[in-house]
């Protein structure tokens, strides 16, 4: 009993290191939005302010959530998104004076158009479009056997498929979603007829796409902009000075030969934006061991304060739910339930309430743990024979001492596995993490997708599997410790 | 939950007088009836056996006089005092009870199930050492067998060290359910002659339960022979041998196997 409560010590006092408060950029998950991340990076840095970017955080509500809780101070978004998903009650085609003055209450401030448009389109292989006869989008309508491959968030938003689909009275039923950096490969493979593009993509001429018409109109403008929080021209204005003056600077040409070179040619994505800005990147002094070792104490910190925390209250929850039947059942359900969540669904659900980086990771990596110890700990201790609960209880021990020297012990293996197996889980799991700003394994997995880079992938990979190997190990060397000499002795007869 | 206003009459002296006493208890599991209406008292310092077939309730009369279980109707008294919920831990630790698996905890040598409860009550170290090593002497059990395993023991080192466990505290009472059952013949016998020079000796009220008339008539000098939850005969080995209540004793006491006898 005293060793599990030194091993919940441990775990739980381990980490708690604080943060200098420099300005924080995010960027969305993918590589237009790290680039301009870049941009602004290194534009803060060269007036003197201390930046740092919080990259690929993931979609537009987190990034949006982020801006708003202050969890970030910078992004860049697009003014139809603007319109369509982030405000209420606003033309399609407002320009940007009135989005700056509807922003200014949320206390977020707008840029100028940083000087190109990218809109979505439709985007089918130059050849099959030919063989097909389809220069616009309403072409589509006569060939209602296409089959379509959509970015998952194009599928969803208001100005995506739906808007498309009752705009144009498009017929296609094969309708699937899939990942934007994958999709071109789906539409060159032939796998897919038709994708969704951002204008500005690089792999549009590189894989001979045809670029559908929007000949009814239907896509807004997509001005890139940067939202900032309006705190900003107090606490850092030189900042806000600088991302004005990238306004108009950047047109669709330009934006399109950065995002080649860094998606067809992999150069670093810092090293294209100090290009365009006439600078010099950042010495990569950031070497491999290095930025493994930052890596795993971002992981090993997600897991060890879940896994900590989990045990804190799941053992108890437990022991509850092992003593009251009825509640014990509830309580397995509600664990249960949680498990079931979708593990992207379950972060991005913590957002609202810890907003980005290690905490919210930690929350849901947090409810995650939680039914495995729960399940254990009950087992364990329903599982002991009747007699020996009897026994105890006939020696006439109180409730207290015979739940901790004799229930306890007797279920220790048990709750230990449970440990084990929510620790293991929780490694695996917070490879996701990376996608709301809590680093780990999971950035260079999600920076590897992106840029299709088998090496990047296995970066994160490699010691994401390594580490639960470790972890299972570690672990049984603590079962061993901690489960009695007794238990181990009858086991083996 | 006794009910006393309802179920228990006020003192009648009789039952007072008694270490324990049960007044007209039924018990109930489910739909069956593991006690019916049976009323025993058990003079303080006597020896006594339940006898009876297996599920007869006589296991069922050791758990409800620890607290263990509750009657449906009736009352059970200990010391003149009728039961309460609030009594049984205080009550347990003045009674050993010892069961045919014996209950030891896995987790702990033989030293540490028998220090379990002296040290949750305050005894220090050499205490319950000095103690350990007294009962080890009276039960004929090595010390140096006190520092296994449950597991590394045999059945009646077991027993042994149940049985202490159960003496530690030097209790009023002991409650035996099956203590020899487990065990093969030869360690049983040399327990059942051990067991009688300690009930003799200690002078406690002993409440035995087993299945084997002759191992009953070894301990005790009264019988109760149990059946369907009430007490078909109260008695010595002679009464139930030769005025038996009923066709069943005579059946009960006759089952009893006989080897054959060396031929002239």
């Amino acid at each position: 009993m005293k060793r599990l409560l030194l091993v919940c010590g441990v775990l739980l006092l381990l980490p708690a290191w604080l943060q200098a408060e420099p300005v924080r950029i995010g960027s969305k998950q993918f590589t237009e939005s790290v680039i301009l991340g870049e941009v602004a990076r290194i534009s803060a840095r060269d007036v003197g302010v201390d930046a740092v970017h919080e990259r690929e955080l993931g979609g537009t509500s987190i990034l949006w959530s982020a801006l708003q809780h202050g969890d970030i101070d910078v992004y860049a978004e697009y003014t139809g998104t603007i319109t369509h998903e982030l405000l209420k009650g606003v033309a399609p085609d407002a320009d940007i004076a009135t989005l700056r003055a509807k922003l200014k209450p949320l206390g977020i401030g707008i840029t100028d158009s940083l000087g190109f448009n990218n809109t979505y389109a439709i985007g089918m292989r130059a050849d099959r479009a030919a063989q097909l006869h389809i220069r616009r989008i309403s072409d589509l309508l006569a060939q209602p056997g296409l089959r379509f491959g959509f970015s998952n968030e194009f599928m969803d938003r208001a100005d995506g498929w739906p808007g498309l689909r009752q705009r144009y009275g498009l017929p296609q039923t094969q309708v699937r979603g899939l990942d934007h950096t994958l999709s071109y490969r789906a539409v060159a493979s032939g796998a897919v007829d038709a994708i969704d593009l951002y204008s500005t993509d690089a792999e549009i001429p590189y894989y001979h796409l045809r670029t559908l018409e929007d000949d009814r109109h239907y896509f807004p403008r997509y001005e890139a902009v940067y939202l900032y929080r309006l705190s900003l021209e107090h606490s850092a204005p030189a900042v806000v000075t600088a991302l004005r003056q990238l306004a108009g600077r950047i047109d669709e040409d330009a934006m399109r030969r950065m995002n080649a070179r860094v998606k067809l040619q992999g150069i670093k994505d810092g090293v294209v934006a100090a290009d365009f800005l006439g600078v010099r990147a950042d010495a990569d002094g950031v070497g491999f061991w290095s930025r493994l070792l930052q890596r795993s104490v971002e992981h090993v910190k997600l897991v060890v304060l879940s896994l900590g925390l989990a045990i804190v209250l799941a053992i108890p929850l437990g022991i509850l739910a092992a003593r009251l039947q009825r509640l014990g059942q509830v309580v397995l359900g509600l664990t249960g339930i949680l498990q079931t969540v979708p593990s992207l669904a379950m972060f991005v659900f913590m957002i609202p309430l810890f907003g980005i980086g290690t905490w919210p990771a930690v929350a849901a990596l947090f409810f995650y743990s939680l039914l495995p110890i729960v399940r254990n700990t009950y087992a364990g201790l329903v599982g002991i024979a009747p007699e020996l609960r009897e026994s105890a209880a006939a020696l006439g021990l109180p409730p207290g001492v015979r739940l901790r020297e004799v229930e306890l012990p007797m279920a220790m293996r048990s709750i230990l596995a449970g440990v084990k197996i929510a620790a293991v889980i929780n490694v695996g799991t917070a490879t996701l993490a990376a996608l709301i700003g809590a680093g780990g394994y999971g950035q260079p997995i999600l920076t590897g997708i992106r840029l299709d880079d088998i090496g990047l992938i296995l970066e994160g990979a490699v010691p994401a599997a390594l580490l639960a190997l470790l972890v299972q190990g570690v672990f049984e060397g603590i079962e061993r410790w901690l489960t009695p000499r007794g238990l181990r002795i009858e086991a083996r007869l | 939950m006794p009910l006393p206003d309802r179920d228990c009459l006020p003192d009648t002296g009789a039952t007072s007088r008694a270490a324990f006493a049960m007044e007209h208890v039924s018990k109930r599991y489910g739909s069956v009836l593991a006690l019916d209406d049976i009323s025993l008292a058990f003079a303080a310092g006597s020896t006594t056996a339940l006898i009876g077939s297996s599920g007869s309730g006589k296991s069922t009369v050791l758990r409800l006089l620890l607290g263990l279980e509750w009657p449906d109707q009736g009352c059970v008294r200990v010391d003149g005092q009728v039961l309460e919920r609030s009594a049984v831990l205080a009550l347990r630790r003045r009674v050993g009870y010892l069961t045919q698996d014996g209950g030891l905890f896995p987790h702990l040598t033989a030293l540490g199930n028998l220090a379990l409860l002296p040290r949750h009550l305050g005894w220090n170290a050499q205490r319950i050492r000095q103690r350990a090593h007294e009962l080890a002497a009276l039960t004929h059990l090595s010390p140096a067998v006190l520092e296994r395993y449950p597991a590394e023991l045999s059945g009646g080192q077991r027993q042994r060290v149940a049985l202490m466990r159960g003496l530690m505290l030097d209790p009023d009472a002991l409650l035996l359910d099956e203590p020899l059952g487990a065990l093969d013949p030869i360690v049983r016998h040399e327990l059942q002659d051990e067991l009688k020079i300690i009930f003799d000796q200690l002078g406690k009220t002993v409440i035995v339960v087993t299945h084997d008339l002759a191992e009953a008539v070894w301990f005790a000098d009264r019988l109760v022979l149990v059946r369907g939850g009430a007490v078909v005969q109260d008695g010595r080995f002679e009464d139930l041998r030769d005025r038996p209540a009923s066709a069943f004793v005579t059946h009960f006491v006759q089952a009893q196997r006989r080897l054959p006898e060396r031929s002239p």
